[in-house]
């Protein structure tokens, strides 16, 4: 792992328009917003995998999307090897894909139904015209046995339906690596795969990372997933960072209360385990109002009173260990 | 010991399908004793869910009960009338799934749910009153009062789900199904649910079959837990001794992949292989062509579901007395 950074983000927002209906229009002048994403700053190295945690409505699938610029960010900038990605045109934006590849949770809707398996790993080999027929062939089948769909030459006449869960996702882990990418965008990978599964799936996953020399942006809820395959994790709360860092410092020793209750609230699979630890009451508050000063603040056990006026910045308090609270002594 | 308040007794379940019949559950046996936690797990396919739905006889078409009995409370599910069954349903056995939505009236506001379900279960209380108990109940679960004019689609997730346990609650429903409850939930909203159920479950001596895939869900809240493979039960046991010393090799396999955010280092243990067609499963264990421990006979025989001692039960050629040379389990260990 070296310390070159892949992906660099400063000052990322995201905010999407409320939709409102024509009267609402006529009453009130104010236009609302969903701030998914409000403000991010990271980067994302060489090498690594960098974890991207937080709960539904936290705004991690949005900062996916926008670093794989599938949504044009509100604010920011996205540097991808050193290269602004909102000054590229469409075609220089194509050919930038061929380098950052992506993978989502369900496999099922993001292959072609009417496509057959080894078709829709080699088209985007066509596409950007690497290789065709006979060739792309070829290609597509090592990269199918390289990612356990055996017997590749049957399996590649195969239609998405006739493949369980487990080998639909290898087919879109292998069509995202023919390119061979340099960043693999993966949010929630395992997330719909059954226990056993999930694994396989992780384990295939660190393989290829060292075989073709990949970085990933692993975006997940699933805290204790994430702890066997992330190198770095950055927490997130109401589209904001609340705490980055080294894996093992972020679970050993978590600095951020939103952050200790997350990790205290994984359900272990161990019966004499007690959890003594109370959870934050409520849930996530809308991110159209969010609460002002720290979004943490209304559901926080250990809330001061200038946690409610002033919104904490993302300091490093140690080496490479970052942390948004007030409470924090630097 | 206390009767059992559910037996189940060789029930099996099929779907018809156009490649043929699936036999979603497959002679399971099972007992499920008052006030306990029983937790039901296994990997999608395995038949728990079939199993919970058959348990209400509301398995669905083209899925039929085929063989077996469900005696609950000392009568035998399968013999009721449809009428007497749809009675049976809405006093006495509650069914919570994984999205709420589906059970709740998005036309009625929470409190209507809950004063009709407390006046349900007791005619002679008077509109009034319900509402006062309502508006209480509401404030057990940790839901604000304002919160009970409101429809089902105003509320969160977590919520909805609460108000589903409110619900076993007001109906004092001797038996409570929990399909996934928490599986659409966030973790920390999860963890706040499980410990309400938890609590409530001690203070009333709740009757809960919790069918889950979600290994650390019930290590935390069951009593008991029975493991499902490919339609059968492989294994069943007290939570402890089953965490601590997994017998069958199904088990011992699965509890090895799930992720323990507690503790260090970071490899999973692998398993191989994936679940049988249920359409032509293997002959005799069904686990046996993933088994890294099978020999010839598993191959060839089906192993029953045998109690090897008292409330340890599992379905392995390994611990047959018989084969007592190769048996890893000689006894001596135990207390």
């Amino acid at each position: 792992m070296s310390n070159a950074n892949l992906v660099e983000v400063r000052g990322l927002r995201k905010w999407f328009p409320v939709q409102r209906s024509f009267i609402e229009r006529l009453v009130t002048r104010q236009r609302e917003f969903v701030r998914a994403v409000d403000g991010v700053d990271f980067e994302i190295r060489q090498g690594e995998v960098f974890g991207l945690a937080g709960e539904s409505g936290s705004g991690k699938t949005t900062t996916g999307r926008l670093i794989l610029r599938l949504t044009e960010p509100t604010e920011g900038q996205i540097l991808f090897q050193g290269v602004d990605l909102a000054s590229l045109g469409e075609e220089e934006m194509r050919q930038m894909r061929r380098h950052m590849q992506a993978i989502f949770q369900d496999p099922y809707a993001s292959l072609n139904p009417r496509m057959k398996i080894g078709d829709a790993i080699g088209h985007s080999l066509e596409i950007f015209g690497i290789a065709k027929g006979e060739e792309k062939r070829e290609r597509v089948l090592e990269m199918m046995e390289r990612v356990g769909l055996t017997p590749p030459s049957i399996l590649y006449e195969k239609y998405p339906h006739q493949l369980s869960g487990g080998q639909r996702q290898r087919a879109v882990i292998a069509r995202a690596l023919i390119l061979q990418p340099d960043l693999v965008v993966a949010d929630e990978p395992i997330a719909m795969a059954d226990v056993s599964v999930r694994a396989l799936l992780l384990e295939l996953m660190r393989e290829l990372k060292e075989e073709f020399n990949l970085t990933y942006l692993f975006i997940t809820h699933d805290l204790a997933t994430a702890k066997y395959i992330c190198n770095r994790i950055a927490v997130m709360y109401l589209g904001k960072i609340v705490e980055m860092g080294p894996l093992r410092k972020v679970y050993q020793a978590p600095l951020h209360p939103y952050t200790q209750a997350l990790l205290a609230a994984v359900p272990v699979p161990d019966p004499k385990f007690r959890r003594t630890q109370p959870m934050p009451k409520g849930e996530i508050p809308s991110p159209i109002n969010p609460p002002p000063g720290c979004r943490f603040h209304p559901r926080c056990p250990v809330a001061e009173p200038i946690c409610s006026q002033e919104e904490p910045a993302l300091v490093e308090v140690e080496p490479d260990h970052h942390v948004a609270c007030h409470l924090v002594k630097r | 010991m206390k009767e059992p308040l559910v037996r189940i007794r060789d029930l099996v379940v099929t779907y018809k399908t156009r490649a043929g019949e699936v036999r979603a559950v497959d002679g399971v046996s099972l007992d499920i004793y008052p006030s306990e936690v029983l937790g039901l797990v296994g990997e999608s396919g395995c038949g728990k869910s079939t199993l919970g739905t058959a348990l209400l006889r509301l398995v669905r078409h083209p899925g039929r009960i085929v063989g077996g009995e469900i005696w609950f409370d000392g009568r035998n599910l399968l013999a009721l009338s449809e009428e007497e069954m749809r009675r049976l349903r809405g006093a006495h056995i509650s069914m919570i799934f994984q999205d709420p939505m589906t059970s709740l009236n998005p036309l009625q506001r929470i409190s209507d749910h809950v004063v009709e379900t407390i006046r349900t279960h007791k005619p002679e209380v008077s509109e009034e009153e319900a509402r006062k108990q309502a508006a209480e109940l509401i404030d057990r679960l940790g839901i604000m009062a304002e919160r009970l004019d409101d429809y089902p689609h105003q509320l969160s997730g977590g919520m909805r789900q609460r108000v589903m346990i409110g619900l076993a609650l007001a109906l004092r429903a001797d038996l409570i199904i929990a399909d996934e409850p928490t599986t659409s939930l966030d973790v920390i909203v999860e963890a706040q649910f499980l410990d309400l159920l938890k609590e409530l479950q001690e203070e009333f001596g709740l009757t809960i079959l919790l069918i889950t895939h979600n290994i650390g869900v019930v290590a935390q809240l069951a009593d008991r837990v029975a493991v499902m493979y490919a339609a059968k039960l492989v294994e069943l046991a007290d939570v402890e001794p089953l965490f601590e010393k997994p017998l069958h090799p199904y088990t011992q396999a699965l509890l090895a992949s799930v992720p323990n955010i507690r503790l260090e280092g970071d490899t999973l243990k692998i398993m191989h292989g994936s679940p049988p067609d249920l359409i032509h499963p293997p002959p005799g264990c069904r686990f046996h062509p993933r088994c890294p421990q099978a020999f010839d006979r598993c191959a060839r025989e089906e192993p029953p579901l045998k109690e090897i001692r008292p409330r340890r039960w599992v379905a392995c050629w390994l611990y047959d007395t018989e084969h007592q040379t190769q048996n890893p389990e000689s006894g001596t260990q135990d207390p």
